[in-house]
Formats: structure tokens, sequence, C-alpha cells
């Protein structure tokens, strides 16, 4: 059994591998520091974030460790943009391969998605490093952050499915999604304290995959005081599996959506 | 050879206009309002094709440009899908429509190896087994490191092609990689296809040149106007194909009456060639010229231009320059026959004659006849001459 999906996906997991090496190489070529990037990206721009946030504006004070609250949703966030709006154009610009070589097209969104996961990646080890100096304790609960990423990672590349091949026929698609992606931003308590948001308002924001996600980590991570979907709701399992239900849904929807139009890809791009 | 490698049945294939595509949202609302208004427009690419390719032949496909055939080979490739009808490959089948596919030029040689070899299925384990013997194959030792954007056209074309012949495939499909490179680059191609052709692959082969599918083809489909015309031997397709060619040339005759003209004293009455087609082999190509007197004329001139396809005068022949007097009484037919070296490149070529006598025109016929060169260097430079090139030591 394990050896048939080996051999069936096999291809489909060689060009995965060599098409993220190769994104890797390409981002960082021609300069010095190369790989370092990487790191030093993130870092200081969470330097930035956190001197205009904490010092200047004072979002935060209310709640404890806002520094690592603050960075901890913005590269969930992150995740989540670079995924769906690096793939949203993926197939398009792929354009040329496909019209020379089949080969199954989910790769290249798997691509765009899998980047993105390892700099979300190297954006926790920055984490980790502001976590030490705010004091923060690292505890075991910590790994409970693997199935909530899973669950972001599934509705980011859900996403990017639908959208990459909805571009291939509209190309408004990538002007819309830069709108919605502004959106979701400022409604996401992201850069302020969920506590900020009218209870009503929150308890609508909170359905959404992204921002469930974001609180239950840092739930996990930093603080006691993140709410969570769960206090909401009064861990009401109908409106608790809500963010859930949509992930599916949409997920669904996509992979259906891209498996038919994947088909014409070669002739419409 | 009753196995079947490949099995197309019925097939049809319809491309949408491209003016029919909404590609914006607005597009597709308003679409949606005036559906009833549109018939949607299709190009049909493909109509009606069957054929089976069994295992170890060598198969060709010819046609024109824009016959259909790299559509039918896009098709096999599963790279479009068919509209209606049925494909069947039995057999891993690798592409090589184009060469190095996937390849980027902002990245060393090296790591293309890597790219293109996971396109064409290779685990970096088993590239890196091979990875000597690819670049030794391509010449290109000194070379990998370096951004491919750098290479050389040459270069770019051997490490991709030795890249390609690394292929694991049960059935290759090969569209007219013979088109790009030097005459050592195409000479390893015919090697590779005479290798090919020993360990009994199955190959499709999409090309122009009748010189390789004479050489390399057991069986051929001939395409045009999106349906197969004919099926059969490589002798009788290509031999069909090249009529093709000429059939056209014959009907231009007839058609266009503006092409001639002159006031009448002496006619051509035919123009002939021995051949209608050349090859590397050809050493000459004979053109003779019949023409008829209506009356007694001293010093006639006979000239003939040879025009390439872009109607560049390449070559051609003056009989005052050379001191052939040509006198012609009344009613006398006369035979010119000229014997032209076959220095043509690759290409369709058209002759022009015209006679002459003071400075007047008998008679001229613009695009009289044409003939088709095929060459192995296809169309590098207008003309082949014979050229030495002597390599010797300088002295100090």
């Amino acid at each position: 059994m394990y050896k048939k999906l080996k051999l069936r996906y096999r291809y489909s997991v060689i060009l995965l591998k060599e098409l993220v090496r190769t994104d890797f190489k390409l981002r960082y070529q021609g300069s010095v520091l190369g790989y370092l990037w990487s790191l030093l990206r993130p870092l200081f721009l969470f330097v930035i974030l956190y001197l205009v946030f904490t010092k200047f504006l004072k979002v935060g004070d209310s709640v404890p460790h806002y520094p690592v609250y603050l960075l901890l949703g913005i590269i969930l966030w992150n995740f989540f943009v670079e995924t769906t709006s690096g793939s949203v154009a993926s197939i398009v610009n792929k354009g040329e391969l496909l019209r020379k070589i089949n080969f199954p097209k989910y790769v290249i969104i798997l691509s765009v998605a899998l980047s993105a996961l390892i700099n979300l990646f190297l954006n926790f080890i920055v984490i980790a490093i502001f976590m030490y100096f705010n004091g923060v304790s690292f505890r075991l609960q910590d790994f409970l952050l693997i199935p909530l990423i899973f669950e972001l990672f599934v509705f980011a590349v859900s996403c990017s499915f639908f959208l990459s091949a909805a571009f291939v026929k509209f190309r408004d698609v990538s002007y819309i999604w830069d709108v919605l992606v502004q959106l979701g931003f400022y409604l996401t308590p992201i850069l302020y304290p969920f506590s900020k948001l009218p209870i009503g308002f929150g308890k609508f924001i909170i359905l959404s995959p992204i921002s469930q996600t974001i609180q239950e980590s840092r739930r996990i991570l930093v603080t006691n005081q993140a709410t969570t979907i769960g206090d909401l709701f009064k861990n009401n399992y109908l409106y608790c599996s809500i963010p859930f239900i949509i992930v599916i849904i949409v997920a669904i929807i996509s992979m259906i959506y891209f498996r038919r139009s994947s088909k014409n890809f070669a002739e419409e791009v | 050879m009753d196995e079947v490698a490949i099995s197309v049945k019925s097939l049809n294939k319809e491309f949408l206009l491209p003016h029919e595509k909404n590609n914006t949202v607005k597009g597709l609302f308003t679409g949606i309002l005036k559906r009833n208004k549109f018939t949607k427009e299709t190009q049909k690419a493909l109509i009606d094709i069957n054929f089976k390719v069994y295992k170890g032949e060598f198969f060709g496909i010819v046609g024109r440009n824009g016959s259909g055939k790299s559509t039918l080979l896009k098709i096999l490739a599963s790279i479009y899908s068919p509209s209606s009808g049925e494909v069947k490959v039995e057999g891993k089948l690798v592409p090589f429509i184009e060469l190095g596919v996937g390849f980027n030029p902002e990245l060393s040689g090296r790591d293309n190896v890597y790219l293109n070899g996971a396109m064409l299925g290779f685990s970096n384990k088993e590239i890196e087994a091979m990875y000597d013997d690819i670049v030794r194959f391509a010449e290109l030792e000194d070379f990998m490191d370096q951004k491919l954007k750098n290479y050389s056209s040459g270069m770019y074309v051997r490490l991709a092609f030795s890249m390609a012949t690394r292929s694991k495939a049960d059935i290759l499909l090969v569209d007219e990689v013979l088109a790009v490179g030097d005459a050592e680059f195409q000479r390893k191609c015919y090697n590779y296809f005479k290798k090919l052709k020993k360990d009994k692959k199955t190959v499709i082969f999409v090309t122009h040149d009748m010189h390789a599918v004479k050489e390399y083809c057991d069986r051929v489909i001939l395409i045009e106007d999106s349906r197969i015309e004919l099926e059969g031997n490589a002798n009788v397709v290509s031999e069909a194909y090249t009529k093709m060619f000429n059939e056209d040339d014959i009907t231009s005759d007839i058609q266009t009456t503006e092409k001639k003209w002159g006031d009448g004293r002496v006619v051509i009455e035919s123009v002939m060639t021995d051949k209608k087609k050349l090859v590397d082999d050809d050493g000459e190509i004979r053109l003779t010229t019949k023409i008829k007197s209506k009356v007694d004329i001293t010093n006639l001139r006979y000239e003939f231009v040879v025009t390439d396809g872009e109607g560049i005068n390449l070559l051609g022949l003056n009989s005052d320059l050379i001191d052939g007097k040509i006198d012609i009484q009344k009613n006398q037919s006369v035979i010119l026959e000229a014997v032209i070296p076959n220095i043509f490149s690759e290409g369709v070529y058209s002759l022009n004659i015209t006679i002459s006598a003071d400075e007047k025109i008998c008679e001229q016929r613009n695009d009289a006849l044409k003939f088709t060169v095929f060459k192995k260097n296809g169309k590098q430079f207008l003309t082949t001459p014979p050229i030495t090139l002597k390599i010797s030591n300088a002295k100090k």
C-alpha cells in the first residue's frame, strides 16, 4: 500500500522538492549574506514593529508579553498571505512550462505553500529569540501549535487552489485578492489585542479560521489571557467547529474546481 | 510488432477562439446576460484522427505549418486534453517536445541539470549518479558553475540534449529538435536516433525534414487541414508531401497570368527541372527551358533568376554576360539547359525567366517553377558553396 502510493506520487514529490529548492536558490541569489537573510529580514522587521507598537503606540499594554503576542500574529498572517498571494499568479507564471510538459499542476501550488511554510519555521526561530528575551517560558504544550499550523496550512493551500485556477480565467482575481487581504489584515486581531474588539463583533471575527488559529496559538505559546473561540462560545461544540467546517468546505470546493480547470491550463494560460 | 504503444481513436480537438475569452469578471457578467446572443466560435485543430503506433516503431508525423501536427503531439503528451475521442498510451512516455524544459537562466548549469532532471522524473540521487556522464556528453566540464544565461545557444542546446537522452522512456515524442543547433549537434542527434532505432524504442517524430523521414521512419502520417491525409511508409508519404508543395506551384502558375508578360515575339513553351527537390547529396539541378520564336531574331537574351522564399535574387544567369549568342529563326524551337550547382540552403526557391531582344521583353515569367531544397544544416546562410579552410601553424 505504502509502496503503491510512493510510486504514484514519486514524480510529484521529486518535482515538489526541486521547485522548492529552486525557489530558495533564486530568492537569495546575488546577495552577500544569502540564506541568512531569511532569518535577518524577519528579525529586523520584528524589531521595528516591536518599537512602534510597544514603545510609541502602546496598543497592547494590557496584554502580558505583548511583543511576542504581536509577532506571533504577524508571522501566521504572513504565512497565509505569502501562500495565497504567491499562488494567485503562479499557474499563469508557469505557463511556459505547462505548454511543454505534462505534470501534476497542484505541485506548483504546493511548492509555493512549502516555501512559505519553511519561512514560517524560520520565523519561529526568531520568535523563540524574542520569547527568551521577553521571559516567556517554553513549555511542552507549545507543540500543540503543530495541528494549528496544519489547519492554517490546509486553509491557505485551499484558498490558493481556488485563486490560482480562477486567475487563469479572470485576471481580476489578483486585484480583488489584494483588497481582501488588506481588509482581512485589519479585521483580524493581528496588530491590536483581541480584547479591543466589541464582543459581538469579536464573536463574528473569531469564526474565521485565521483569527481562530492566531488566537489559539497565542493562548498556547504566549498568554492565558488570549481569548479563544472556546471562551467566546463557552465551548459550544457547534459554534466552535465553524472554523473547521469553513476550512473543509473551502478545501473541497477549491480542489474540485482546481482539478476540473487544470485540464485546460495549458491552453488557457 | 503487434503490441500497440499508442492508439488514437476518432480524436477531435477544438480551440475556443481567443476573442471569445472573458478575461475579466465584467466580461463574465455581461457574458451571462448576453449568453443567448453568443454563438461560441471554435477553431477545429484536429478532425477525426485515427491511428495506431506499434511498439518499437519509428513513427513520423509530417504536415505543413498550422496543419495540426503540433497540437496532435501535445495531446499525445497529455499537455492538451482532447475535445472528444480517445488516446491510449501504453508505457512511460517522455515528451521531447522541447529541449531543456524548466531551464532557468538565473541558475547555474549544475542546478539546471537537477531541475530539468526533476522535470524528466529523476530524483536527486539518480541525477547525482549520472551527473558526470551528462556533463561529459554535453562537453561542458568547465562551465557547470556558470549561470545558464551566460551560455551560448550551442552550449545550452548541448546541455539540454544531453539531459534528454537520459530519459528512460518506452515512448519518445520528438518535435523538430533537429531544427536547432549546428552541424555537430545535428550529427549527435542523428546518432541518438540511430541508437533509439536500434534499441527498438517507440518514437513519434514530427518534422519537415523528408530526408530524416526517409532515413528513420517506418511509418508516416501526413496531416493536412486538421485531418490525416495519408498513412503509409516513409517513401510514399514523403513523396506525397513534396508533391503537395509542387502542386501549389502549378496552381499558382495557372492562376497568376499577371506573372507572365511580354510582346510575344518569342514564347516560353515549357520550363522544367530534373528534380523538384534537392537533398544534400544532389550535386546540381538542371533547368531546361524550351522556347519558340514567331519571327527571326538575332542576339536573343535569355535570363533566369533564382529567388529564395523571401524574394531575394539569390543567383542567376544572363546569356549576354557569358557570350552565349542565341540566334533564332521563325517557328524554330530552341532548348536551353542550365546546370546550377546545389549551393542552396534549405528552403523553397522559385525561378523567374526572361527572354528579351533589342532591350524589349519577349516573354517574362515570374515564379515559373519552384523547387524545394532539404539540407541537414537547415538555413544558416543564404547559400552553401563549398568552402575550404586551411589551418597551419604560424611561424614565429
